[in-house]
């Protein structure tokens, strides 16, 4: 959409169902997120694009601004409350400091006896897959060509190669394939994979999105298993409920274990939810690079640009990701620093064959 | 003709209704015409297939909500109610 | 074989189920079977709440006669949710809230049909039912006496149907059959070869005195303020209304292959694929009756019966069944083709007629989608078709009938669950000295 409205004639090809993959298997929380600064400034930089488009965007994308609430299970995890405050001030971000009793009337259903929370107002909950046809939608009205139903098999100066032995020509071509890295062999991206329950309906169970603190510890442990409290409110009143993370599985299949572990932590902060019907169970996976954040930019192949890469954040930073790779291929400014999401961080030396 | 069979009194959106002993929750809303639920745009909706695959028949049984009701009997003093 | 498992776990008890049941439990064999309704006899045999009022079935009663001597245990109320790896089930229990585990040596799937869903105008009113889902749901206790009733759809058994609930005191006023005369003679012509098969219908007739059966005619819509009034129906020529209370509406029958599926076997056509003595693409797993291409109730039995038979090694004795299996299955197809839709019913739908039930998706929303690039996905995460806890059983028939979209991903939980049971270690039910065998003779 980016490149369409900045005037390219864009062709997007896609092998299978637009949006069906890690768009389809996401909850769709746009967060901004502070693990580190440059994620920081993307993210922050995403969720601003987001409220830019919110009054364009169909109702089908479900955007509403729930707010994240970083739920403090003890003590110790109000300290962090309070650095978490200090860190999203100092980039102009708003949020609010929750004591105990202030986040049992946020949140009745939590039990009793959290420390509190960091609300986070601006943050909002979307519909990934209605929002990345909506992308595309616009894109097509723009003239862009959807090549639909073959696999690119290969990617490489100014030429894309087709299953079917068809070929594009391109004066640049932009691998977003998520996990895949079939076009781009020499790239490091690892699938991490998630589960996610849906509920059936149950309108004010859950107000905002939920998280709890230790998710940042659990999230960022690049080896071991984890899960952490993590539950959504969709517009319908259905409830997603996460998260947990695996590396080496890259099986579709369900993992009981891991599934249980996350169910009894999310009824450890939220008793009732034992009891309320759910109605599908999925995995999808996070593209997760090795320094933790996404790649964005030129490759040493000069016709070949990457957007891949954004572990569980990708439809928080799509719109952020997407305006600075047209910044990329257009040669325009940027809005934030765009150096820590080059590709040849993670080339490390070794020569891409281009 | 049998004798007299044995009946079961339920609350059905706060009004009894009997019906027989071994019916289901969806004969006690169908017999006092009670919606089981409002759909996902307001509209009333009664059980469909009767065989536990559509979950028209969703309804709230003793405050639990999304009760599947053609595949739970009757209980004496049982309070269904139409789901919102 | 460990007393862990049983030797042959049967998931159904509807005539294959019990048929099977019946014929692997010779020799002693540890047989258990699993059906997700409150007593045995599927659909079609289940007995109802005030079954004594009703005229006896040879038929049924012989064969579950036959079950209860066999001694295979019945675990009903058991709805299959999940298969675990090295032959496991996991089931769950809605009226009691828990689960349970079964493991297995030999499976044999006997998950029957259920009824296919056409929308058209109206469809979603209280007071329309499926046409076999009434009947069920009469069986559940609903009262119909003195209720007028209009039966439309297709199918063999829209007959039998109209004929129960006569027979609880409903007032049937007309069925409309949407399959044409002409189809319906050279069906009955090949029916001359199976005189019992005609018994049986002349018997439904002669209780349906009285109620006009048309052919060749469908619904337009049903009307009523917040409750069904009346219903339209036409020949393509002409239209007529019918005031009544209730509609009971249901197009055939489609296979149940959900549990199948996410086994693992292969399907062909929508239904589960298997051999000449029943074995389906996975080892171990055999498939029985409905899934396996709907034929009927003489086909179940004699595929029940076969499969049994295989599932405890006798393999010489299956094989003598082969014959009697294949007449029936092509009895089967005479009839999927004497009962095949006619496209108008694929157009009774307006644009706002509402096709999938769960979400209130309109068939306007899903017709702007069929640009032949778009799948069952498309709709799935596009407008939601699809995505409420019936999980597309309902539905997706529908939409296959209309678009030719394919549900084609089949995901554990089969069936919606409470949250707890996902966390919880279901017990592993080994024995049959509980309250699950239930009386059914």
């Amino acid at each position: 959409m980016e490149c369409a409205r900045a005037g390219l004639r864009v062709g997007v090809v896609e092998p299978r169902v637009p949006g069906g993959a890690a768009s389809a298997a996401g909850m769709g929380h746009v967060v901004v997120m502070d693990d580190s600064p440059a994620q920081l400034a993307l993210s922050r930089y995403g969720r601003e694009l987001w409220q830019k488009m919110r009054a364009a965007l169909p109702d089908s994308v479900e955007y509403e601004q729930r707010g994240t609430l970083w739920v403090a299970a003890d003590g110790e995890e109000m300290q962090e409350v309070y650095a978490k405050q200090a860190t999203y001030t100092s980039i102009g971000v708003s949020s609010q400091v929750l004591d105990e009793k202030a986040l049992a009337q946020a949140e009745p259903e939590l039990r009793k006896g959290l420390a509190g929370g960091l609300l986070v107002p601006e943050d909002a909950v979307v519909y990934p897959p209605a929002a990345a046809r909506y992308f595309l939608d616009e894109a097509i009205a723009l003239g862009a060509k959807l090549i639909r139903g073959v696999r690119p098999v290969e990617a490489a100066k100014g030429i894309v190669r087709l299953q079917d032995g068809s070929a594009l020509s391109a004066g640049s071509i932009v691998i977003a394939t998520g996990v895949d890295t079939s076009l781009v062999p020499w790239i490091t991206v690892q699938p991490r994979k998630g589960h996610l329950v849906i509920t059936d309906r149950y309108p004010g169970f859950v107000h905002h999105q939920l998280v709890e603190l230790g998710y940042l510890k659990s999230a960022h442990k690049l080896t071991a298993d984890s899960v952490a409290f993590n539950v959504q409110p969709r517009q319908t009143g259905q409830l997603l409920i996460g998260s947990s993370r695996q590396y080496g599985d890259a099986e579709h299949d369900v993992d009981n274990k891991i599934l249980k572990q996350m169910i009894d932590r999310a009824c450890e902060y939220m008793p009732r939810i034992r009891d309320l019907s759910a109605i599908r169970v999925w995995t999808g996976f996070r593209a997760a690079t090795p320094n933790k954040l996404p790649l964005i930019g030129p490759t040493p192949d000069p016709t070949v640009f990457l957007a891949m890469g954004f572990e569980g954040l990708g439809i928080t930073n799509s719109p952020a990701a997407a305006r600075l790779l047209a910044d990329h291929l257009l040669q325009r400014e940027s809005a934030i620093d765009r150096d820590p999401f080059l590709p040849a961080h993670v080339f490390r030396g070794e020569s891409a064959h281009a | 003709m049998p004798e007299k069979r044995k009946e079961v009194l339920v609350q059905v959106n706060g009004m009894p209704v009997t019906v027989p002993a071994g019916a289901m929750v969806s004969a006690a809303l169908l017999q006092s015409n009670a919606p089981c639920r409002s759909s996902v745009t307001g509209q009333p909706r009664t059980a469909l297939c009767g065989m536990g695959i559509c979950f028209e028949c969703r309804a709230v049984i003793d405050g639990v909500a999304h009760r599947r009701t053609c595949q739970i009997p009757c209980r004496e003093g049982m309070v269904v109610e139409t789901m919102q | 074989m460990s007393s862990q498992h049983w030797d042959v776990l049967i998931v159904g008890a509807g005539p294959a189920g019990m048929a099977a049941a019946a014929a692997a439990s010779q020799g002693g064999h540890r047989v258990a079977v699993l059906d997700e309704n409150p007593a045995a006899g599927g659909q079609i045999w289940r007995r109802g709440w005030n079954d004594d009022e009703h005229k006896p079935d040879a038929a049924r009663q012989a064969q579950t006669g036959k079950f209860v001597a066999s001694g295979a245990t019945l675990f009903h109320g058991r709805r299959v949710v999940a298969a675990l790896a090295q032959g496991v089930l996991e089931t769950w229990n809605d009226a009691e809230n828990v689960g349970e585990r079964f493991a297995y040596d030999k499976l044999i799937l006997a998950t029957g049909a259920r009824e296919r869903f056409l929308p058209f105008p109206g469809w979603t009113l209280p007071g329309v039912f499926g046409a076999g889902g009434l009947q069920a749901l009469v069986r559940n206790g609903y009262d119909v006496r003195g209720k007028r009733v209009a039966v439309a759809g297709t199918g063999p058994l829209l007959m039998a149907i109209a004929a129960h609930l006569q027979e609880d005191g409903a007032k049937v006023l007309s069925i409309c059959e949407q399959a044409p005369l002409s189809q319906l003679v050279s069906f009955a012509t090949a029916l001359l070869k199976r005189p019992g098969k005609i018994l049986q219908g002349l018997s439904l007739r002669s209780s349906l005195r009285g109620v006009a059966y048309r052919t060749g005619s469908w619904p337009v819509a049903a009307y009523g303020a917040g409750q069904l009034e009346k219903v339209e129906f036409t020949d393509g020529k002409r239209r007529w209304e019918v005031d009544c209370d209730l509609l009971a509406c249901g197009f055939h029958l489609v296979p149940n292959i959900e549990l199948p599926a996410l086994l693992g076997c292969a399907l062909e056509d929508g239904c589960v694929r298997v051999d000449a003595l029943q074995r389906t693409s996975v080892e171990h797993v055999f498939c029985a009756g409905e899934p396996t291409g709907v034929a009927g109730v003489d086909a179940a039995l004699l595929q029940g019966e076969a499969a049994g038979l295989m599932a405890i090694g006798l393999t010489a004795q299956a094989q003598k069944l082969s014959a009697r299996v294949a007449s029936e299955r092509g009895f089967g197809a005479a009839m999927e083709k004497a009962f095949r839709l006619r496209t108008e019913v694929l157009q009774m739908a307006a644009k706002d007629t509402i096709v999938c039930r769960c979400e209130d998706v309109c068939y306007g929303d899903l017709k702007a989608l069929a640009d032949g690039q778009n799948t069952w996905t498309d709709a799935k995460l596009q407008k939601r078709c699809g995505m409420g806890p019936c999980q597309g059983r309902v539905c997706g028939p529908a939409v296959e009938a209309l678009f030719g979209w394919k549900n084609a991903s089949v995901r554990p939980p089969i069936f919606p669950l409470p949250i707890s049971a996902l966390s919880s270690e279901p017990q592993l039910r080994t024995d049959s000295n509980s309250a699950a065998l239930q009386e059914i003779q």
